[in-house]
This record gives structure tokens, C-alpha cells and sequence, in this order.
């Protein structure tokens, strides 16, 4: 019983953290139709600064703050100065987004070394909290990244819904044509959108950073980990994303602690169900052609 | 018919001529580095690099009066990248000597390989498989440094007559070269009346060890914890904010020096960590201590004492430069008198005399040491006893200890030892 419950618990703190990149990703999916394969260097670019940060002023809230920020600046740049050119290129901006991962990987390997990084995280969220009813207590931190990633699933689905920005971009999604032709600047429209995108990565990259190291490979592993989960989800919903997440960290997690030989193994299994009878995803639209 | 003969024939020569012929004494000897420069063993990989520029900077770049022109390639700690890196050293860079792998299971694709390639001679990296060099060993393939098995001489024992650990649980990530040092381990402790409670295996690469913390037996003295790179550190610090408390007795990469030198809270944890392996931080011998000067010296930006894989890398090099010297540069006859010197080389390294055997696989010392802090913040490894001249088969005959076969997934079992 107890081993179940913590592995409930470990399945959802773990969601949460896939939710919280994969949802940038889908993000700038679902309105550029981009396919941002640099997402994963967004995700460790963001968790270094994040920790150069905190350990110049010793603050890992500062730290949280300029990780996410400096991204979502990082995010529009590279909108601004790159994608802008290669609108509607799908194969182009793959290849694009490819060679970028891998030179940032590089640079990243060049500046930060192959050391792995660890925060510590401040008091209030070190220790331990007892859950009432069972005789256990559970790492404050992984439920704190829970509830961040709570918190900011309901703040973007505000912004989606209830903010002129919001409504939009869903319009964008819809028919980015018409909404350009009624005097929307849609440019100004995606580098915001790649922003707050890119600001997920970032904020991802320090949270997930202050339990999971930060290290040459965690790139690779976040972008094929938001991957899956935008696969299962359904590309461009937020919704998919977080369905998604739960499902993904679920799954690894039961495969963890019930038979971790195959663990890697039920992740893509679900992934090829979904391919197989649902392929645009659980919350997904089909796309029109 | 006749026309396809010639055709036949003169591609031939032609690839005689260009290809296979005997190296000429003023040109270069080419060699390759392979490393895991990506992914979860990238710091390991770069410090390996660094025992390889050690080696050749102190030949000075050349070798018998040849140049020596290295060529390097990186892989991910898994096989198959490890097979596409030594590939495209032999097939497209036409090293003469490679100088690799890293990681257990790439050493075994890569003794693989060297049986298709017998005109180049293979030296190990740092891979540390048993099987590389026990089960069908490549003629071309020496292992100067030890393998896991052998580097957990001597622990077994240690960990039950001093630290009084009796039941311990085994954590380890899935692939062979942790196989090979849970055999060295449960050998000598199930042999001294230890007693295994479970035997847990994770992916390579796992990053959120939660769920196989909640499942670790409570009853009992230690965790033998036989994981590398940035896994064993996302381990250690799940593992505090957990509540957890057993202490850890590390496999030989647990507690390497770039773990050691890890930046983190989690580090302070694995004082008095006892572990066994090929090298001590703080040995006290004039060799050892002139190599550590050496590495700080050549590399400020380094770890604080080398690390294991430095070593490793480092010993094969020297091994092979010194092998060279020896026969005047000499690779004809598909290397003939360079091996038939390096089957006979009595090697002086930082860590003492090492020699191979007959499977090409080295006898060495092997050290064993508990991590201890230098007081000003930093962690080594501190000397708490020495095992010599230990042989791949740990001193058995190699009849007996290949009786219940290789190091595997399942083999030594638990119910072996409970």
C-alpha cells in the first residue's frame, strides 16, 4: 500500500515536470506549427543561468527568476532572428532547430564543463512533509514542482482564454491568415508565444535542476521526454500536454518500481498505442490537409 | 573473364600499394582516441581524454622518432555508438592503434569488432567488463587497466571485518560492467558470511529514482550502490530528501573523483563511503604522487586528483607508446613485434608494476578506500588497505571461477547469498 501511494505520488511530482516543458513546446507547436527541437537546450540552457545565478548572489529564487527570463528573451531572439525567415518550412526549421541543440550542447559543454550541477534549495522547501492518513512523509520539493506545475497549467490556461493576447493566439491557431489579414501583427504575436514557451523550458530546466542534476545529456533527455509526451497528449493542446505528463510519469514510474528491468519499455509502448489507433494524440485534433 | 581478371588484379595492387602496404618508418603512427565525450558519462570521458594527453605529452608527441597523429572520436556510453566511433577511426581515419572505450558494454562491441580487424591493434579505454577480455578474447585487444570484477577485490571482506556490514541491498545501473563488479563484491562477501537482501537494477540514464527508493528493504546495514556519472548523484540527493539513512558502500565509479568534486549539497553524504578500485587519491608513494602533480599541473581546469578513467586511459596509452619505443616503431607484419612486446611488457605506471595475461587482460594492486574530507570542503579517497597482484579471476583457478559462467544480469544469484 505504501509503496503504491509513492509511487502515485512520485508518478504525478514526476508529470509535473514533463507538463512543465512540454507544455511550452506544444505551445509554439500549436500556433507556428514549429517543431522546436532546441527545446531541450532551452530547458538546460535555462537551468545552468539559473545556477550560475544562484550561486553569484546565493539566491534560488533570483536563480528560478533569471532561468526562466533570460529563456524567454533567448525565446523571442531566436523567433525574431531565425524563424522568422522560415515560416511554414517544416523540414528547414527541423534541421535548423537540430543543428541549434547541437551547437548550444557544445557551447554549453565548453562554458559549464561536464560537472554535474545541483541547487540547494532554500529551507522551505527542503525536508520532508507527512501526508495525513498514511504513515509517510514525502519530499516537500517534489510536491512543491506538483504545484508549480498546478499553478501554472491554470495561469496558462487564463492567459489562453481570458486575455486578449490569449484569445489571439487561439485565433492564430485557427486561421493565422485571416487573423493576420484583420490587422493583428502576428509577428509580434509569435515572438511572444516562443517567449512564454521558452520561459517554460527555463523555469523547468532550474526546478527540475534543484532534484535532478544538471548535466551534459539532460537536453537530449527533456527533449525526447516532451516529445512523448506532446505525442500522447496531442500536439498544440494544453490539455494533451497535461494528460499526457500524467500518463508518461505514471508510466515510468510503476515501471520503476514494479519491474524497472522494462521500464524504458512501457513508455514507448504507450507511445506506439497511441500512434497506432489515436495518432494525433489523446487530446489532439486531426490535421487538416 | 580475362578483362574481370585484370580488373580484379589490378585493384588489387592498387590496394596493396595504397592501402596495406607497410607503413614507411618517417610517416606519422596513427591513433585513435575514443571516449564518451556526451551524454551520462561525458565528465568521465573528458577526464579519460586527459590520461591520454598525459601519455602522449610525455613521449613529447612522437614515438621512436616517428610523429604520432591522434585522431579522436566520441560515443554515449552505449555499444552501438561506441561500434559507429571505432568504425569510422579504423575504416575512415586508418588509425594504426585504438585507444578505447570507456564504458563496459561498449568495450565488449568493440572486442567484437577488433576480431573483423586484425591489421589494427585495440587498447581499453576504462571499460571495465568482465567479459572483453574473458569470454572469446580478440588476439589484437589488450586491457592494460583492471576490470570491475577485480577492482572489487578485497571489499567484500573489508565491509564485514571493519564497517560491520552484514545485509546489505544492491542498487546498480543495467549494463555489464556493474554485473561484472557485483560479481567481485558478492564473491569475497558472500564467502565471508554477508548476506544480500535484494538485488535492484535501474536503466542507465534513469533520472528520477523515487519509486526505487520506496522499494528498498528496510533491514538492512548498507546499500552497495554501483552507479556512475550524474545517476549516482540524482540518486543520492532523491535519496536524502526521502529520509533515507543506510549508509553506502560504493562500487569503484560511485565515488570517483568526479563524483567527488561534484558540485552539490548531496556530496557530504558519502564520508566514510568505503570502495575498492585501481587508484587511491591520497596513496603515499613517489610515482603516484608525481603523476597528480603532473595532471593539476597540465590541467588547472581539472579534477583535484585524477580520476579513475584518467588512469585507465592513461595506463593503456603509456602502454602502448612504451611498446612502440621499444621495437623502434615497428608495425609490419600486422604488428607483430609490437605485440609480441606488449604480451611481454612489465609496465611501470603511478600505481605500480602491471603486466597482462594470457588473455591480454592485466594483473594489477588494487586499492581499497573510504571517502574522507580534506577539511577545507573538498572529498577524497583515503588508502585503508591494499590487495597485490590481483588476477582476473580473483586469485581462483580459472576453471572454478568460471564454473557458474560469466558476470550476468543473474549471475552471482541472491539466493546464492541470503
Amino acid at each position: 500500500m505504501t509503496l503504491f501511494v509513492l509511487t502515485v505520488l512520485n508518478g504525478l511530482t514526476l508529470a509535473g515536470l514533463y507538463f512543465l516543458v512540454a507544455s511550452g513546446f506544444s505551445l509554439v507547436f500549436g500556433l507556428m506549427r514549429n517543431i522546436n527541437l532546441a527545446h531541450g537546450s532551452l530547458y538546460l540552457l535555462g537551468g545552468y543561468i539559473g545556477y550560475s545565478t544562484f550561486r553569484t548572489t546565493g539566491s534560488w529564487e533570483l536563480g528560478v527568476a533569471v532561468g526562466a527570463l533570460s529563456m524567454a528573451v533567448a525565446g523571442a531572439v531566436l523567433q525574431y532572428c531565425i524563424f522568422r525567415f522560415m515560416e511554414g518550412q517544416a523540414l528547414r526549421q527541423t534541421l535548423v532547430t537540430i543543428a541549434i541543440s547541437i551547437i548550444a550542447a557544445d557551447l554549453m559543454l565548453w562554458y559549464w564543463g561536464a560537472t554535474a550541477y545541483q541547487f540547494t534549495t532554500p529551507d522551505w522547501v527542503r525536508g520532508a512533509t507527512p501526508i495525513p492518513f498514511l504513515q509517510l512523509a514525502y519530499p516537500t520539493y517534489r510536491l512543491f514542482v506538483l504545484l508549480s506545475a498546478v499553478v501554472v497549467g491554470i495561469a496558462l490556461w487564463l492567459f489562453l482564454n481570458k486575455t486578449r493576447i490569449g484569445i489571439m493566439i487561439r485565433a492564430g491557431v485557427d486561421d493565422k491568415d485571416m487573423l493576420d489579414a484583420s490587422g493583428v501583427n502576428v509577428q509580434v504575436l509569435f515572438c511572444v508565444t516562443f517567449a512564454v514557451g521558452a520561459a517554460l523550458a527555463g523555469l523547468a530546466g532550474v526546478l527540475g535542476g534543484s532534484y535532478l542534476s544538471l548535466a551534459p545529456g539532460e537536453d537530449m533527455r527533456f527533449l525526447l521526454a516532451s516529445l512523448i509526451v506532446v505525442i500522447v497528449g496531442g500536439m498544440g493542446s494544453i490539455v494533451g500536454a497535461a494528460v499526457g505528463a500524467v500518463l508518461i510519469g505514471l508510466t515510468e514510474q510503476f515501471g520503476l518500481a514494479y519491474a524497472p528491468s522494462y521500464a524504458p519499455v512501457y513508455t514507448f509502448l504507450i507511445l506506439v498505442f497511441v500512434l497506432a489507433f489515436r495518432p494525433q494524440g489523446i487530446m489532439g485534433r486531426p490535421v487538416e490537409t | 573473364m580475362k578483362r574481370l581478371f585484370t580488373k580484379v588484379a589490378t585493384a588489387g595492387a592498387l590496394a596493396l600499394a595504397v592501402g596495406v602496404g607497410p607503413a614507411q618508418a618517417d610517416e606519422p603512427i596513427r591513433i585513435g582516441v575514443l571516449a564518451t565525450l556526451e551524454g551520462v558519462f561525458a565528465g568521465p570521458g573528458q577526464d579519460g581524454v586527459r590520461g591520454f594527453e598525459m601519455a602522449i605529452d610525455e613521449f613529447g608527441g612522437q614515438v621512436a622518432g616517428r610523429d604520432i597523429r591522434v585522431y579522436r572520436a566520441s560515443s554515449d556510453a552505449s555499444p552501438d555508438s561506441a561500434l559507429r566511433a571505432a568504425r569510422r577511426l579504423v575504416e575512415s581515419d586508418n588509425v594504426d592503434i585504438l585507444i578505447g572505450p570507456l564504458s563496459g558494454a561498449e568495450g565488449i562491441a568493440v572486442k567484437n569488432y577488433a576480431h573483423e580487424q586484425p591489421q589494427v591493434t585495440f587498447l581499453n579505454g576504462s571499460s571495465a567488463a568482465q567479459q572483453t577480455t574473458l569470454e572469446n578474447p580478440a588476439e589484437n585487444f589488450y586491457r592494460f587497466s583492471t576490470e570491475g570484477v577485480q577492482w572489487q577485490a578485497g571489499l567484500g571482506t573489508y565491509v564485514i571485518e571493519e564497517k560491520g556490514y552484514e545485509r546489505v541491498a544492491i542498487l546498480a545501473e543495467d549494463y555489464a560492467f556493474p554485473y561484472a563488479q557485483i560479481k567481485g563484491f558478492m564473491t569475497e562477501f558472500c564467502a565471508a558470511g554477508g548476506t544480500v537482501a535484494e538485488k535492484m537494477f535501474v536503466p542507465l540514464e534513469t533520472r528520477d529514482y523515487s519509486s526505487v527508493i520506496a522499494r528498498m528493504p528496510r533491514d538492512i546495514d548498507a546499500i552497495y550502490v554501483v552507479m556512475g556519472g550524474s545517476d549516482i548523484l540524482n540518486f543520492l540527493e532523491q535519496y536524502q530528501q526521502m529520509g533515507g539513512q543506510a549508509p553506502l558502500i560504493g562500487g569503484s565509479i560511485s565515488v570517483d573523483q568526479t563524483i567527488l568534486s561534484a558540485e552539490g549539497p548531496t556530496r557530504d553524504y558519502l564520508i566514510g563511503t568505503p570502495t575498492s578500485g585501481p587508484i587511491a587519491d591520497d596513496w603515499e608513494d613517489e610515482r603516484w604522487r608525481a603523476f597528480q602533480d603532473r595532471y593539476r599541473e597540465m590541467f588547472p581546469d581539472g579534477l583535484p586528483s585524477p580520476g579513475l578513467f584518467a588512469h585507465a586511459y592513461y595506463v593503456n596509452t603509456l602502454a602502448a607508446l612504451t611498446a612502440l619505443e621499444e621495437v623502434g616503431g615497428d608495425l609490419s607484419d600486422g604488428h607483430a613485434a609490437f605485440r609480441e612486446a606488449l604480451n611481454n611488457l612489465e609496465l611501470e605506471t603511478p600505481t605500480g608494476v602491471i603486466s597482462v595475461d594470457h588473455n591480454r587482460q592485466a594483473v594489477a594492486d588494487i586499492f581499497i578506500t573510504e571517502v574522507a574530507s580534506d577539511g577545507e570542503g573538498g572529498l577524497y579517497n583515503r588508502v585503508v588497505g591494499i590487495r597485490e597482484g590481483v588476477n582476473q579471476t580473483l586469485g581462483f583457478p580459472e576453471e572454478e571461477f568460471l564454473a557458474n559462467g560469466f558476470a550476468e544480469r543473474d549471475n552471482p544469484p541472491v539466493e546464492d547469498c541470503q
